[in-house]
């Protein structure tokens, strides 16, 4: 029995070391675990020789048609509050937007004005990675339906460092398509 | 001698699954390290309260040195971090690695939940309730990487309203905020604040109804771990402090970004053009959760029911019933007491807690038919007394004086490790340990069992909560209806049975030493018992 006191003591001893070694290991673990996945590993969301280019726009395409001018047999029949001489129509115009990239055709697409009765502005978004490095930009837009074609257009030759975004947007405003 | 036999309940017990054996096993094991009370995995529920509490205290300090404006944001918390390293750049610190431990921990808790298929039945309201949680987790941590507005801020503001464009009424609007820095202003930045104050309160309301079905709910993790989970926060906040990337600029964008994972895992995916697929994903996953608990439903025992004649409303079982599904309510059947119990039966876990707080449960009544006044159908306390006193009988039919180890009466609790029955050890098993009266135990020792061993599931983690709680606490005089003070304890043993290894040790360690406890019994004690066991025999 006197041998078995100091022999169950030292295992006492040595369990509860391994225990408190046991919690230091797990809990160092988890704060590893913690510390690296918070900022680790890092997350490449542009290549190296990449430029980013971004087109939005919200703008409001012109009435899809024509005012009618009402005459005057037609307006006599109106309330008197409600007598406005042309009859014009709520709906705008979609939106047709394209892009060339050094010639080559980026985007082509047709962006439908908001609303129930499409009355709203239409507004667009894309992002897409280019090289960096000069490129000739073309940009066509066509916010009227009763225009062949297209209505505005601008050219400019860009030339982005990786990781510079260039910016196409609309402004009628400001006299159209802007690059920037 | 004959052996005691093993009764069904009735009660369903689902089989463990491989997961949930493994995950028993890890926890196992990491109880041998930490001990019960300090082992993290068993109070992920508290242990996410504590560190949202942590990341709150912290942010309200870092808040109060925070400038709200465009140019003012990034500066005020890179003065934060640099002029002030020991005080608010520690906080900010503490505040990211504290809100970063809380997304794992709850999603270990959910994935804990899950694997253990305690989301269904009487769990719904917890677990659905949960699933809301997560995304405003998710909400706010994002919410407060975008206020440093830094690079990393620039990618969260544009990937976030990138994919809310997808939803109709969004559209780019939200994006051509973030275009060019001439559209931002100082009042976005005061509402991306108010957000990331006004989800977390959302979140808190929401862990606040996440526990409201569950009776004296555990928010707060065992000191130990309490003290640990702040020094190891502070410690890594020295060891890694908390910094900014370089200053947004909308018109260039970072190559590399050091993400924290815990937050942002999914809004690469957005950076790769698939905004429409997270939302998939992620409706996917929310309406996946919300269905569970009835695409996978549990098998329903019985709920508990209230027998009027045995009722007296003294509340105890309202009072000790984990999930608030007995309530107390005006006496409906004319008697002179004030209240009687209510059962909730969409509530009801049936696990008998009730039944063993009821002190109408106790085995010693003389009438014909023994009911108590709240009663689990499948396991009715007249039906155990019935057991329990053909075990003895079993008992005492062999030859006791050729007996070569104590008689024991085993209660078990269906969700541990039942022990084996064999020759002088009767096992009956109870849906949960806490069903056990412990007028139950005086009665078995009377009739003259050698001991009565308890086996409950596994420390700290009741399959209802707090059965194994309660029963030690009526065992201990602590909590009515108590064990009588004139019950030698020696004779009676309450053990975790975790695994069928540690019960069966447990069982022959307290068989073995309880021959002495009988021997230093008066012989007239002795004998009294088993007349009484004889007299019962013939009830």
């Amino acid at each position: 029995m006197s041998e078995q006191k100091p022999a169950a003591q030292v295992g006492a001893h040595a369990a509860a070391i391994f225990r408190w070694a046991g919690q230091v290991v797990l809990y160092a673990l988890f704060a590893i675990f913690i510390g690296y996945f918070a900022t680790q590993p890092r997350y490449r969301q542009l290549g190296s020789d990449e430029a980013l280019l971004r087109l939005s726009f919200t703008h409001p395409g012109q009435i899809i048609a024509n005012c009618r001018e009402r005459g005057a047999e037609e307006l006599a029949k109106m309330p008197a509050n409600m007598r406005e001489a042309q009859d014009c129509p709520r709906e705008r115009s979609p939106v047709h937007v394209r892009v060339e990239l050094d010639g080559a055709p980026l985007y082509d697409e047709v962006f439908s004005p908001a609303g129930l009765r499409r009355d709203g502005a239409a507004a667009g978004y894309r992002r897409l990675a280019i090289s960096a490095g000069e490129h000739r930009l073309k940009v066509e837009f066509n916010d009227d339906a009763r225009v062949n074609g297209f209505n505005y257009e601008h050219s400019q030759t860009v030339n982005p460092v990786p990781g510079q975004v260039v910016l196409i947007d609309f402004s009628a405003e400001r006299g159209g398509i802007q690059i920037k | 001698m004959m052996g005691g036999s093993v009764s069904s309940t009735g009660h369903d017990v689902k089989p463990a699954n491989a997961a949930a054996r493994l995950l028993h096993g890890v926890e196992r094991a990491l109880d041998g390290v930490f001990g019960v009370p300090g082992n993290p995995l068993r109070q992920l529920g508290a242990l996410g309260f504590h560190l949202f509490w942590i990341a709150t205290v912290s942010g309200v300090y870092i808040y109060a040195l925070f400038d709200t404006s465009i140019t003012g944001a990034y500066a005020s918390v890179e003065t934060m971090t640099t002029a002030q390293p020991w005080s608010a750049g520690l906080m900010r610190s503490v505040h990211r690695y504290a809100s970063d431990a809380f997304a794992v921990v709850m999603l270990l808790h959910l994935l804990r939940e899950l694997v253990y298929a305690r989301f269904s039945g009487f769990r719904w309201y917890a677990w659905v309730s949960g699933v809301p949680l997560l995304w405003l987790g998710l909400a706010a941590g994002i919410g407060g990487y975008w206020l440093v507005w830094d690079g990393l801020a620039q990618f969260i503001a544009t990937a976030v309203t990138e994919w809310f464009a997808v939803l109709p009424g969004f559209g780019v609007t939200m994006i051509r905020n973030f275009l060019v820095t001439d559209t931002l202003t100082d009042r976005l930045f005061s509402l991306l604040a108010f957000l990331h104050i006004g989800i977390p309160l959302l979140l808190l309301l929401g862990m606040w109804v996440h526990i409201q079905r569950i009776t004296d709910p555990v928010t707060a993790p065992h000191r130990v771990l309490a003290v640990t989970t702040v020094v190891i926060t502070v410690l890594l906040s020295l060891a890694q402090p908390a910094l900014s990337q370089a200053p947004a600029d909308l018109s260039r964008v970072p190559e590399w970004l050091g993400l924290d994972w815990f937050y942002l895992f999914a809004l690469p995916l957005v950076n790769r053009g698939m905004p429409g697929t997270l939302w998939l994903l992620t409706v996917a996953a929310t309406l996946l959760l919300v269905a569970l608990p009835w695409l996978v439903p549990s098998s329903r025992a019985p709920a508990a029911v209230v027998d009027l004649a045995n009722c007296n409303g003294c509340g105890r079982c309202f009072t000790d019933c984990p999930y608030g599904a007995v309530i107390m309510l005006p006496r409906s059947d004319g008697r002179r007491h004030a209240r009687e119990a209510v059962v909730e039966t969409d509530l009801c876990a049936s696990c008998g807690i009730c039944a063993g707080a009821c002190p109408s449960s106790t085995p010693f009544r003389s009438v014909t038919l023994f009911r108590t006044g709240i009663e689990m159908p499948q396991r009715p306390m007249g039906a155990l007394r019935e057991e329990l006193e053909l075990a003895i009988k079993g008992f005492d039919d062999a030859d006791l004086s050729r007996k070569t180890a104590a008689t024991v009466a085993v209660f078990a609790c269906e969700h541990g490790e039942c022990p084996a029955p064999r020759d002088g050890v009767a096992v009956l098993r109870l849906p949960c340990v806490g069903m056990l009266p412990p007028s139950f135990v005086e009665y078995a020792l009377r009739a003259g069992v050698d001991g009565v061993f308890v086996a409950a599931c596994s420390d700290g983690d009741c399959e209802f909560k707090s059965g194994d709680t309660l029963l030690r606490q009526r065992l201990a005089g602590e909590r009515e209806p108590s064990l009588r003070a004139s019950v030698a304890l020696e004779r009676v043993c309450m053990a975790q049975c975790a695994d069928v290894a540690a019960t069966e040790w447990a069982l022959a360690e307290f068989r073995a030493g309880l021959p002495a406890a009988l021997d230093q019994q008066p012989a007239g004690a002795v004998l009294a018992a088993k007349a009484f066991a004889r007299s019962r025999h013939h009830v």
